[in-house]
């Protein structure tokens, strides 16, 4: 019989290895699920992963979906580091969204292209607000983030359809619940004339370094990530466990709005109650995937992209639910975190006699690999009368 | 007064859905595990259930679809953070995806289906009782049974001894194991009850409450039962009080809205999700009230020999 064992060392290939096992069972069981619905597998997993980048259209396309993933999972990785648990990025960027349309819907005939900055400051003003308010409570009330996150997503779903169906309802739409379309000048330009893809792309790659300096060479970023690892030792040092609550947040507010605002002013061009496709969720799991690391999350965030992409494809194509997007997308984080055990574990033959193993502490998968099973674990209630952070099973 | 007897009434049948939920949930935290998949389990057990009462016909087996689809799902859940010892609420929040895009891709044929007229229910006798009767004696015997369940979990955690051993097993796994206990299959056990009940809870929304089948209908149910939780201080009995008083609040936005309210559909829509956050900020201002009623091992893995 296979059994666990601690690894002396937490495995560095493992780490790096276990997004792509995961992915590879996610390919297998797509094939099952394939064979099951009675599609030829082939083909299905071709318009998965190989239709989404086989022109240069479809690579542009690719990149486009990619940029909100991409800005929203940096601001995950942050929050994910420092062990405060955003998992409502989905309802930041929709406030960002709508601050940003607020914005656009200012401009007349002779505002300038300065509009555009202006509406995408706005979205990430808009992101943070909504971020602010689960820190604020977090940090006042001890009130579990991730509760006060998820439900602030229904508030922003139910905020952006009052505005959709009533105030902001465009008067000559045919009563489509949608403003107007924005000017021209409000679009945030694009790379190529005849693509889709636009400047959010260079956005969001000059994020992801931004965001590797902040993460490893600040101090600040330092800070933060021994506060998610080791959160006693942080203590210890004197590091403010409520401005790295406060800093994650923002953060991971921020670049949520600034996702949100990208596509009001970018692709959609105006508000609908069709703004929140997931992105936010699926952030999560590319945060993930990309072991919370900036140029990780470069990769999962063109592999999730594929994903939305061929669930688009299979739908057009094969007639199957577009929701197969979501099936995969939850068997690759299934699978991840299944892989990941096998970083700080190993699988051996009971019998086998076992070699003498310290066990791994809490700073295991840590480094500069983020991975899940680096992340020490804490109840749904609010835990202490000063520390944010409870004492630890380290 | 008709109409207060009938919101009352509606108030018993919202609460029951979130009651089912928020009781497999306690029993999972009083072992010591925190499911964030609630959502996903009580997603796919809706579309279970609905296209079991769809084929059958009968409300019945289609809860023991829900149930089984949830305990399934909780019983994979379980083995990654058991056995596997991976991050709860990381393989939580996996389970709430997978359940939304699964339940969405399974279900999309059923979202034209109806359900044949179910027959009412009502006790007789007491079901004429002016007031009482349509507010308390017409209703599914889920309902009920919910009742009866928040009783014997009491009993069960409180009065006997299996229940003991959960108890000790959610406070302090180590001296459970040192005393002989089987930790990681009880708390296997206790997640997969605890999924059972989710997915009774599902299928109720969907063949019972709604009832219909659409995506995402469970609308973050899931996660006001795991609130409810911590509201109710892992108590049975407060469970049940504060689903019933969540029940109310869902069901208040739909009287105020009959009674020719001015206000906005959408910010009575928000209220349930409001009142999760507001009193998830009263209950949390005393944290040591908080902790001390809390199940001391809550989310931490054990790894026994390890």
């Amino acid at each position: 019989m296979l059994k666990l064992e601690v690894r002396p060392q937490p495995s560095r290939l493992m780490a790096f290895a276990s997004p792509l096992l995961a992915l590879a069972i996610t390919v297998v069981i797509g094939t099952c699920l394939f064979l099951l619905l009675g599609k030829d597998p082939v083909r299905g997993l071709a318009i998965f992963f190989i239709e989404p980048a086989k022109s240069l259209y479809a690579l542009t396309e690719l990149a486009m979906k990619a940029v909100p993933l991409m800005l929203i999972a940096l601001g995950l990785a942050v929050c994910f580091r420092s062990n405060v648990w955003n998992i409502g990025a989905e309802g930041q960027f929709v406030i960002g969204a709508i601050a940003a349309s607020g914005v656009a819907m200012m401009a007349d005939k002779e505002t300038g292209r300065w509009i555009v900055v202006a509406v995408l400051i706005a979205g990430v003003l808009g992101g943070m607000f909504w971020a602010a308010i689960v820190a604020a409570l977090r940090d006042r009330f001890n009130a579990n983030e991730i509760l006060v996150s998820l439900m602030l997503v229904y508030v922003a779903e139910m905020v952006l359809s009052y505005l959709v169906y009533g105030p902001w309802k465009d008067p000559a739409g045919y009563n489509f619940p949608q403003t107007i379309t924005f000017l021209k000048s409000t679009q945030v330009p694009k790379l190529f004339p005849g693509f889709r893809v636009n400047i959010g792309l260079i956005v969001a790659l000059i994020a992801v370094g931004v965001f590797w300096i902040l993460l490893f060479r600040t101090y600040a970023g330092f800070q933060l990530q021994v506060g998610g690892l080791a959160p006693a030792a942080a203590r210890y040092a004197g590091f403010s466990s409520r401005r790295a609550l406060w800093t994650a947040l923002l953060l991971s507010g921020g670049m949520a709005g600034l996702a949100g605002g990208l596509e009001v002013a970018g692709p959609l061009g105006q508000l609908t109650p069709h703004v929140p496709v997931g992105y936010g969720f699926a952030a999560i799991i590319v945060a993930f995937v990309g072991r919370l690391h900036p140029l990780g999350i470069v990769f999962s965030a063109v592999l999730m992209s594929m994903f939305y992409i061929g669930g688009e494809l299979a739908q057009s194509r094969l007639g199957l639910p577009k929701s197969l997007t979501g099936v995969f997308q939850g068997l690759l984080l299934f699978s991840l975190l299944a892989c990941d055990t096998l970083i700080v574990y190993r699988l051996r033959w009971k019998g086998a006699p076992p070699e003498p193993a310290e066990p791994v502490s809490a700073m295991a998968g840590g480094g500069q690999i983020g991975t899940t099973a680096a992340l020490p674990a804490r109840g749904l209630a609010p835990i202490g009368p000063t520390g944010l952070t409870p004492k630890e099973g380290v | 007064m008709e109409a207060f007897a009938l919101l009352l009434a509606a108030t018993l049948n919202a609460g029951t859905v979130l009651a089912f939920a928020a009781l497999g949930l306690l029993i999972n935290e009083r072992a010591g595990i925190v499911n964030l998949g609630a959502e996903g389990m009580m997603l796919v057990a809706a579309v279970a259930g609905y296209a079991t009462a769809v084929h059958t016909g009968s409300d019945w087996v289609a809860f023991a679809a829900g149930a089984a689809a949830g305990a399934l799902l909780a019983a994979a859940f379980g083995v990654l953070v058991i056995w596997l010892n991976t991050n709860q609420y990381a393989s939580g929040l996996a389970l709430s995806l997978f359940g939304a895009g699964f339940s969405a891709f399974v279900g999309i044929r059923y979202t034209q289906e109806k359900l044949t007229e179910r027959p009412r229910f009502e006790i007789p006798g007491l079901a004429d009782i002016p007031f009482v009767g349509p507010a308390l004696f017409r209703q599914h015997p889920m309902v009920y049974i919910a009742i009866a369940l928040t009783v014997a979990l009491a009993w069960f955690l409180y009065r006997s001894r299996a229940g003991l051993v959960l108890r000790a097993v959610g406070e302090s796994p180590e001296s459970a194991h040192a005393l002989g206990y089987p930790v990681r299959r009880i708390r296997l056990l206790a997640v997969m009850i605890g999924g059972a009940l989710c997915g009774i809870s599902g299928a109720y929304i969907s063949v019972v409450y709604t009832p219909f089948w659409v995506e995402g209908m469970t609308a973050g149910k899931g996660w006001i039962a795991l609130a409810l939780t911590t509201f109710a201080t892992w108590r049975p009995a407060r469970v049940l009080l504060g689903a019933y008083l969540f029940g109310g609040v869902t069901m208040l936005q739909f009287h105020l809205q009959g009674q020719g309210v001015q206000i906005a559909s959408q910010f009575l829509t928000m209220m349930p999700y409001l009142a999760t956050i507001v009193v998830l900020v009263l209950i949390s201002r005393n944290a040591s009230f908080i902790r001390i009623n809390m199940p001391a091992s809550i989310g931490k893995p054990f790894f026994p020999g390890g």
